[in-house]
């Protein structure tokens, strides 16, 4: 089935795996947003403790579509691992560091004798949500905005600055989309709360939450989008020479409708679950914001790879960019990686299942006190 | 191909992985073992619906997430440590290296990460039956997870099913299946996950003592013991078996790894099997460090024949052998294997260079010529070779090999006779008054961490300098990155590990200290 398509027909059939992958990736960011809102929404320790157990029924998920993430990219795309990660070496290592305590700090934060106190670990959640998602919101703006790399014909990476990756904050549009995805993970986070926290103190702070999160994520996205489609890309002819042509992605919104109206889906379902849960005190809109999240960031990383566009260009050597038919694995390994995506809706069938039978109940102050619950 | 080579920031580099992974996998071998083992005291919950083996299972789960938790915390950077630090390495067989990492993340990961929050927060959500569906799910989870990072790393050991392509200057798969049963992922695969097993049940056994001896739970830690002595045993004996057949997968693949396991210099027909040794502190060879005889030993002959070729009198070759070739066997000197290795890598910059300057007749003729079986088989084989600019490169660092290996089989054989007595003292109902061998159970736990993280120095350790053998040194592997930033990266793991592994063991033996909720107090 999958061996008959061409190459670039399997490549293209990952870009949109892996795009899936990070479109998740964000939405299931509202573990990192939830924690740093730890402090503004949970005022008392049993409300803190109701929104740890709320997060910490997820936080694995999050982080095993990282995980995941990485491990499909690898497998796509080795040439994107190798030039981005041992590239921009410092942006990867903050990243990692902040998935590190992360991981921990939900099963230790409320343990006896946890040797770096409670308060340790919370300070550890808010680290990992604020610095996990500016930072990979920002390095994903590389997609748009180039990095310093070249590769020698042996395809590898030398990359020209010291600050190995750090430089990327120097372009305010990477830090906006940066801190578009940090807003909109708190928004979501909120959302969440909404969603599965039985309180009414809880409801009414994540809404307020909505609002005071949803005028910053709204200012640095659209300015990140406005000067997305105003600015120049990097355009790949059909002999894989890069060159720089403006508007380019303005020009791959309109030569590629789909991903237009996917955009606008995107944007209509964040904002509609936003509105429905100010207006009409609604806990589903996470549903909408959620999903609208999925397809926005979905038509960003289509708008970076597809078209004839290089997905990680390289603003010190043009010709070193990379595009999903250079950077991508063999026709051989991209088909056999394709049999084993068919299982992906079973998994995603099964993670939908087990939501559900979480989610049915609440999470409220009862479960919290019940003497063997394990309760983070 | 390669700029001079910063060996400070090779050592660097391979000090930060070295950290990552021993750190990584002072959680993982419990998680595996002590997965399977909540799920069948789970599941003689669900069978005999006594609830005293539901509060067995509960006790273990909470230390089961304890351990889980930085046992992910540590496996996150292992995964992105081969694009930070071994970028070369990435590329160069990304092509197939990435495939079992990714299929890690889809079906094992996910599967591990989704029901583990009904078997911690599920107990009144779901059905019994569900729930330890989700406990086994979970478990097994682990242990496919296991699975696809043991066959990427025997693929290293051992490359196969895969073709190397002069256009893109990678590795590319060919085939799959190659890739998944290769001999030595079978076995990496099977003696990994069992030795996680007997650790798992040590680690059962030994708490379970410290209850019987400070006379708490006594139930609860005869429940307990009783399967663990049983799964154990089982595991212990498996273990043995499985570490027989990889290591005759060393002899073949491996042979330097094999000769360092024994500290074998010079090679011989009817080789003896060292059961115990010491080396000596004196170099025999001023020009390398690591050829030192054997101040005592005590050898079995002929065994290490037999065990790697199934032949009592075969030729077993030694270190020398390896290095400086036995025409008589027919192994060829590790000069001229550096020799073929330097063609191999001189043909492909001529192909590079050919196309590079447009002379496309030159470069499809080089490319047939690389491409030929011919040389495929006596250069392109030897690739990795051509790195190296001194034989004595080649030689593992033999001690510390030698007793990592040793210290993990004396301790495997001593791992089966505990598990025999913890057996025995269960069946005739002896154990409570077996005093000594209870407070040995206890001080058994450290020696199975031992066993676990010698038997990975053995794996690691052995195969240098190769990252994939005979294809690329760890040396040419390694990311372009001044060696000051690792060393930064490297303190900076170090520090959160060691904290974090502090607090893990504080959190670890509080909770044991509270014990499990079974009914009746104490008793």
């Amino acid at each position: 089935m999958f061996g008959s398509l061409s190459h670039l027909a399997l490549q293209e059939y990952w870009w949109v795996l892996v795009s899936l992958l990070g479109s998740l990736f964000v939405f299931l960011t509202f573990v990192q947003g939830g924690q740093t809102l730890l402090y503004t929404v949970g005022k008392t320790e049993t409300e803190r403790t109701m929104l740890v157990n709320s997060l910490g029924r997820k936080w694995e998920l999050t982080f095993t579509t990282l995980v995941t993430f990485g491990g499909a990219f690898f497998a796509s795309f080795p040439l994107f691992y190798s030039t981005s990660f041992g590239g921009a070496y410092w942006v990867w290592a903050l990243i990692l560091f902040s998935f590190i305590i992360q991981a921990v700090s939900y099963e230790y934060r409320s343990k006896p004798a946890n040797f770096l106190g409670a308060k340790t670990y919370e300070i550890f959640l808010i680290l990992n949500g604020a610095l996990g998602t500016i930072l990979i919101g920002t390095a994903v703006g590389t997609f748009f905005n180039g990095a310093m790399f070249s590769l020698n014909d042996m395809n590898q990476v030398n990359w020209a600055t010291s600050t190995r990756g750090l430089e990327a904050v120097l372009t305010f549009h990477n830090v906006a989309l940066g801190l578009s995805v940090f807003f909109l993970s708190r928004v979501l986070g909120a959302l969440y709360f909404m969603n599965s926290v039985d309180s009414q103190a809880i409801f009414d702070r994540s809404k307020k939450q909505i609002i005071y999160n949803t005028i910053p994520f709204l200012v640095f996205f659209l300015y990140f989008l406005i000067r997305l489609v105003t600015k120049q890309g990097f355009a790949v002819d059909a002999n894989g020479v890069v060159s720089m042509e403006g508007f380019k992605y303005l020009h791959n919104l309109i030569q590629m409708p789909l991903v237009l109206i996917i955009l606008l889906l995107g944007v209509i379902g964040v904002l509609y679950g936003i509105f429905i849960s100010i207006f009409k005190n609604s806990g589903k809109g996470i549903w909408f914001s959620g999903s609208g999240t999925v397809f926005a960031v979905l038509a960003l990383f289509f708008l970076a790879g597809f078209n004839g566009t290089a997905f990680y260009p390289s603003i010190y050597d043009l010709q070193s960019s990379l595009t999903i038919q250079n950077a991508s694995s063999s026709h051989f390994t991209l088909t056999a990686m394709s049999y084993v995506s068919l299982g992906v809706p079973f998994v995603l069938a099964y993670i939908w299942w087990v939501w559900k039978v979480m989610n049915t109940k609440k999470i409220d102050e009862a479960e919290m006190l019940e003497e063997d619950s394990h309760a983070y | 191909m390669l700029d001079a080579i910063d060996f400070t920031l090779v050592n660097w580099s391979r000090a930060q992985f070295a950290l990552t992974a021993m750190y990584h996998w002072i959680f993982v071998p419990l998680t595996l073992g002590l997965g399977i083992l909540i799920a069948i005291m789970e599941t003689l919950y669900v069978k005999t619906g006594n609830e005293d083996w539901k509060k067995v299972t509960k006790f273990w789960m909470v230390l089961f997430g304890i351990n889980f938790a930085i046992g992910v915390a540590t496996g996150i950077i292992l995964e992105f440590e081969f694009g930070t630090n071994w970028s070369n390495y990435s590329w160069f067989v990304g092509d197939i290296f990435g495939a079992p990492l990714a299929i890690e993340g889809i079906f094992a990961f996910f599967m591990e990460s989704t029901f583990i929050a009904i078997m911690f927060f599920g107990w009144k959500k779901v059905s019994k039956k569900t729930h330890l569906a989700a406990t086994w799910l979970t478990a097994i989870g682990a242990n496919l997870s296991a699975l696809w990072i043991l066959v990427a790393n025997a693929w290293m050991q051992y490359p196969v099913g895969m073709q190397f392509n002069p256009d893109t200057a990678r590795n590319e798969m060919v085939s799959f299946w190659d890739v998944l049963f290769s001999k030595v992922a079978v076995f990496k695969f099977l003696h990994t996950t069992s030795s996680g097993f007997v650790l798992a049940a040590i680690f059962i056994i030994g708490i379970s003592a410290w209850f019987i001896l400070k006379g708490r739970h006594l139930a609860f830690a005869r429940k307990s013991i009783a399967v663990a002595a049983i799964f154990g045993f089982v595991a212990s004996i498996y273990v043995a078996f499985t570490g027989d057949s990889s290591a005759r997968g060393v002899a073949h693949e491996q042979p330097m790894k094999f000769a360092s396991f024994e500290g074998l210099y010079n090679g011989s027909e009817g080789a003896g099997l060292i059961a115990l040794g010491f080396m000596s502190t004196t170099n025999t060879d001023p020009s390398n460090e690591n050829l030192m005889d054997m101040n005592m030993k005590i050898e079995i002959p002929n065994i290490l024949s037999y065990l790697a070729y199934l032949n009592w009198n075969a030729f077993v070759p030694g270190v020398n052998d390896l290095v400086y070739g036995n025409a008589k066997y027919g192994i060829m000197s590790s000069e001229e294997k550096m020799k073929r290795g330097r063609v191999a890598i001189a043909k492909l910059r001529e192909f590079k260079d050919a196309k590079k300057s447009g002379n496309t007749e030159l470069a499809s003729q080089l490319k047939t010529e690389f491409m030929s079986p011919d040389f495929q088989k006596n250069y392109f084989k030897y690739f990795g070779y051509g790195y190296i600019s001194d034989p004595n490169f080649l030689i593992p660092n033999v001690p510390l090999t030698f007793y990592s290996f040793h210290t993990m089989v004396i301790l495997g054989f001593y791992f089966i006779l505990f598990f025999f007595l913890a057996f025995l003292f269960v069946i005739r109902g002896k154990l409570v008054k077996k005093k000594g061998f209870l407070r040995l159970a206890i001080w058994t736990i450290p020696l199975a961490y031992i066993a676990q993280q010698a038997g990975w120095i053995v794996a690691e350790v052995g195969r240098q300098p190769w990252v994939i053998q005979d294809l690329m040194p760890t040396m040419a592997a390694v990311t372009k990155i001044s060696s000051s930033t690792v060393q930064v990266t490297f303190w900076m793991f170090f520090v959160i590990f060691t904290l974090l592994l502090i607090a893990e063991l504080k959190i670890m033996f509080r909770q044991i200290k509270i014990g499990p909720k079974m009914d009746g107090g104490n008793k």
